[in-house]
């Protein structure tokens, strides 16, 4: 916080350091899209940075929204997030195909991104609601069962397994901290470990490809396995020091596929190196701490909830994405936030960072009063 | 469960929790850096070879073929600029069609696309089938604009091997060809060897010099992107061409003495004899190692199979022969050196009985002493006179003179003959050397067996009284040439006894037409089979399978020996009649080419025609009488 008698009072009290940080990383994701298109800011560079700019104006703006309006929303949101997952679907049962977003004239919105946040703070309000004394009774179990099943169900057979994974992590992240007892989370765990096998037999054959090449990527180093050995001879190759800014052949000859997407972080380390890396992860460190203290020190039950959630939602991203780059998870589709090209993944963030500053600001409002 | 849960409570729980959510992401972030740190430092070197070999594509550039050339220069392989159309198997689709397709545009003989079809289900799919070399610009250029509608086929410039001697020099230099499956993993998979156009020696010297003709195959070093688009061209390693093998031998006169050969089987050898060079060393009929680069029909592989000449036999250096009366001047050397006195005489009576068989002479010769035995070959000399002194003393002799001896050349089909002794028998066919035996081989029948190249040595030893070694390759070094262990004096009896069968004897009808060189010379008639006397007397009315084999030897000029020829026919007859003017005429052309080849006219029109049109006509017989339709006459 900068307390400075020129700098006017509102702007004074905004978050500047995690302005700062989020800025940093967009920026040297700009940077690193810029490299990938071949030094040019055209495609990629320049509608990410106007989607950025927008969309850090828009969280900005939200962080003057009361914690009592996002109580408010939480189930509305939801609700309305939901319809349109339902929605999705039945669009593409119509069109005989595959659809994960409304198109709505100028925009598509994809719902499944939205269900992000969405579920976060349903859950958070949820749990709220919910006694003290009632937190390891069924009835404290099985309606937030409900909340997240219904839509990880319905994103699940878009089919967009990453989104789904990271719904059902964001929500269930969301009930340990309330508190549930620890055998809800050890015994779906074991019977996952169990039923693994089953759902495998049951996965689309592309996904259940990603995963035997997740096994064993060497396996099919020209098909399936490609994108994994990739990704790993990009980071691999880069050194410590990394090859140079706009010095990465693996990207500049496209050997690297999706490297402006899911796979920016193999572009980034092709020319940063370990170096670049480790500061993009400690960067991105530096932010969930940020989130993660906003719910440490939260007041009320919901935004200690909904902070932690929400901070966790960008954890996921982040570990996921990296996982994956990395070959230490199949590769189901989850974008770098921030860094990676596209506005769904940024607009998600945002959503996450908006509310995050917002409960944050309630944070300092109330404790300069009491 | 029993237990109160308060708001306190929850806070613990939830402040605990929030420790252990805290303290997995902190682990999952440490995870996330050691991995990294894993794969950029650990395994740097690994990734960066990989990206490496991404990036950088060699396309090897293969190197031109060395050429053969004779000695003097003049080429016997060269390479010839082509246009070529091949089929790359693993990238054919629709197979049939894009062959219907190629006949119609290349305008293929049925032959041909029996073969193309024959060799794509044979063949291995990264390995090219040749549809067609050598096509002109103008189909080049129509196969070039259909291409995307032809997957699978590639069109591209090259080089054709091209042998100007054609079918003169096939089984000297071999041929060339794409290779096969198996010698592609001999080579360990070598990457220029998958090169359509690429072509290895076969056979012959094509073959056994292959590591000097080949060269070495460039690299245009290229970045390419993953979808194969080139970015930049990267410093080049350049190719180098093959190297030149200069062979001894004299392609005008080797190509002289091919056609001289006429529609013979038969192999000449011509032998410088001051340096052992081999000057000529045709083997006829053969192949033309011009049809074979570009891949060679069914049926003309067939034809050449089926034909009892045997075309596909390099005759002077793979068949062997019975030398026949050949071998005398070398069994009179032996028994001058054992003591014969040359002026005692046989009396021949035309039979020599031994136990219960009749050994024959071809004539009654009456007494004759070793002079007259050489230049009328008398037969009932030589049994007697070498039973006298007995296998022992002849055959080292024989040996000294090049029968059964091994050379030093480019080739691995060599076959290099027998000279009998009691020894030899004993422990090849475990019994002991009779009389008979020696009768045998005083006459160079029985198990005497020799290859024509051995043959033209023995002459040349003879003219010289050294040991001439035979050479074709131009940088090796001449064999110093040693003195052999006979006596000047005797040598000089046989050179003249050798003269004298082509002044007044055997060979009397092969004086070489030249003013103050005089031939020497010795026929021979080798046996193959028992025929009666009147059977002999009538050629014609023998199966040719059955007939003798004619040879001669020569040596000039008689008084100052220069070069040596031999000529072995097959089923020829008698020596004198065929092989002796064959090799008149091939020395007549060292000395005056004019009068040489106004012989080979004569001679040519009398069996019908040059060689090309020989051949062509007998292709079409052999069409005609297999049921396929005649050939284009492109080649004209």
């Amino acid at each position: 916080m900068i307390t400075s008698a020129i700098i006017p009072k509102p702007l004074a009290r905004l978050p500047w350091r995690l302005i700062f940080l989020v800025a940093t990383i967009a920026g040297f994701g700009l940077l690193v899209l810029y490299s990938a298109a071949g030094g040019s800011i055209h495609p990629w560079a320049v509608k990410q940075g106007v989607i950025f700019l927008a969309f850090l104006g828009i969280a900005i703006a939200m962080s003057w929204v009361s914690e009592a309006s996002i109580k408010s929303i939480a189930f509305p949101l939801y609700g309305l997030t939901l319809i349109m997952l339902i929605g999705v679907e039945a669009l593409g049962f119509v069109s005989k195909g595959a659809q994960r977003w409304l198109d709505l004239g100028p925009i598509r919105l994809q719902p499944s991104e939205f269900m992000k946040p969405a579920i976060v703070l349903t859950l958070a309000r949820f749990y709220e609601l919910v006694p003290a004394g009632d937190i390891r009774r069924w009835r404290a179990i099985w309606p937030a069962l409900v909340l997240l099943g219904v839509p990880a169900f319905l994103i699940l057979v878009q089919p967009d397994l990453g989104t789904c994974i990271m719904v059902v992590l964001c929500g269930v992240t969301v009930m340990f901290l309330a508190g549930l007892p620890w055998w809800v989370f050890v015994g779906p765990a074991a019977i996952v470990g169990v039923a693994a096998p089953i759902a495998y037999q049951m996965l689309h054959g592309y996904q259940r490809k990603r995963i035997d090449v997740f096994l064993d990527p060497e396996s099919d180093p020209l098909g399936a396995g490609y994108h994994i050995s990739q990704s790993k001879i990009a980071i691999g190759s880069g050194g410590i020091w990394g090859k140079g800014f706009l010095q990465g052949s693996q990207s500049h000859l496209d050997y690297l596929p999706e490297g402006h997407t899911d796979f920016v972080f193999a572009t980034m380390a092709e020319e940063w190196g370990l170096v670049g890396g480790v500061l993009l992860i400690l960067a991105f460190g530096a932010v969930i701490r940020w989130g993660m203290r906003v719910s440490a020190n939260a007041r009320t039950r919901f935004s200690q909830l909904a902070a932690a959630g929400l901070s966790a939602t960008i954890f996921f991203y982040v570990a996921i994405n990296l996982m994956m780059v990395m070959g230490l998870a199949p590769v189901v589709g989850v974008p770098l936030p921030l860094v990676s090209f596209g506005g769904s993944a940024v607009m998600t963030v945002m959503l996450c960072l908006g509310l995050l500053m917002a409960l944050e600001r309630q944070q300092r409002t109330v404790s300069t009063i009491g | 469960m029993k237990q109160r849960l308060t708001t306190v409570h929850q806070s613990l729980t939830f402040s605990r929790r929030m420790m252990l959510l805290g303290g997995g992401q902190a682990a999952i972030g440490s995870l996330l850096i050691g991995r990294m740190g894993w794969l950029a430092i650990a395994q740097n070197q690994k990734y960066q070879l990989l990206s490496e070999s991404n990036r950088v594509q060699l396309i090897p550039v293969p190197p031109r073929r060395g050429w053969i050339i004779d000695r003097n220069g003049k080429p016997i392989a060269i390479n010839r600029s082509s246009f070529r159309v091949d089929i790359i198997p693993q990238q054919l689709v629709d197979g049939p069609k894009v062959i219907a397709q190629l006949t119609s545009l290349l305008k293929l003989p049925p032959d041909e696309v029996e073969r193309i079809n024959r060799e794509l289900s044979t063949s291995r799919g990264f390995q090219p089938v040749s549809v067609a070399e050598t096509i002109p610009y103008e189909q080049y250029a129509a196969i070039t604009v259909r291409l995307p509608e032809l997957p699978g086929v590639s069109a591209s410039r090259g080089f054709q091997r091209y042998y100007p001697g054609g079918s003169t020099v096939g089984q000297l230099v071999g041929y060339v060809g794409a290779a096969s499956a198996a010698e592609y993993e001999k080579e360990n998979k070598n990457p220029l060897l998958l090169i359509p156009g690429v072509k290895i020696g076969k056979e012959g010297l094509e073959q056994t010099m292959e590591s000097t003709l080949r060269g070495v195959p460039g690299g245009q070093r290229v970045e390419v992107t993953a979808r194969g688009k080139l970015v930049k061209e990267l410093d080049p390693k350049p190719d180098r061409s093959g190297g030149t093998v200069q062979l001894t031998i004299d392609s005008d006169l080797h190509e002289y003495a091919a056609r001289r050969i006429g529609d013979q089987s038969c192999s000449v050898v011509v032998l410088d004899v001051t340096n052992g060079d081999i000057l000529a060393m045709p083997s006829m009929p053969s192949f033309d190692p011009n049809n074979f680069s570009d891949g060679i029909s069914q049926n003309e592989w067939k034809m050449l199979s089926e034909d009892s000449h045997l075309p596909l036999v390099d005759k002077a250096l793979e068949s062997l022969y019975p030398s026949g009366s050949t071998i005398k001047p070398s069994m009179a050397m032996a028994l001058l050196n054992a003591g014969i006195d040359r002026k005692q005489r046989v009396n021949c009576t035309g039979s020599y009985p031994l136990g219960n068989h009749v050994f024959h002479c071809d004539k009654r010769h009456g007494p004759v002493d070793m002079d007259a035995a050489v230049v009328h070959s008398c037969d009932i000399y030589f049994y007697e006179m070498c039973r006298r002194v007995g296998a022992e003393k002849l055959a080292p002799m024989v040996r000294s003179m090049g029968f059964g001896e091994k050379f030093d050349l480019p080739f691995d089909n060599q076959r290099y003959g027998t000279v009998p002794d009691p020894q030899w028998m004993m422990r090849k066919y475990h019994r002991e050397w009779q009389t008979y035996d020696t009768i045998n081989m005083s006459i160079g029948q029985g198990m005497v067996l020799i290859n024509p190249l051995q043959l033209a040595v023995m002459a040349s030893r003879l003219a010289t009284g050294k040991r001439v070694v035979p050479r074709l390759l131009k940088n090796k070094p001449v064999v110093p040439q040693t003195q052999l262990a006979v006596d000047a004096d005797h040598l000089n009896f046989i050179r003249n006894a050798m003269a004298g069968v082509v002044d007044h004897g055997t060979a009397a009808g092969a004086k070489l037409p030249i003013d103050g060189i005089q031939m020497a010379g010795k026929t021979g008639t080798a046996q193959t089979h028992r025929l009666s006397a009147s059977e002999r007397g009538n050629y014609t009315a023998a199966n040719w399978k059955l007939r003798d084999h004619s040879l001669f030897m020569a040596f000039v000029p008689f008084n100052n020996p220069r070069y040596a020829a031999a000529a072995i026919v097959e089923h020829g007859g008698f020596g004198a009649a065929v092989a002796a003017p064959l090799i008149r005429d091939t020395l007549t052309y060292l000395y005056d080419k004019n009068k040489a080849l106004q012989a080979l006219n004569v001679f040519e029109q009398s069996i019908g025609g040059t060689l090309e049109e020989r051949i062509a006509r007998k292709t079409a017989a052999w069409r005609a009488a297999n049921g396929l339709p005649p050939l284009d006459t492109k080649q004209a």
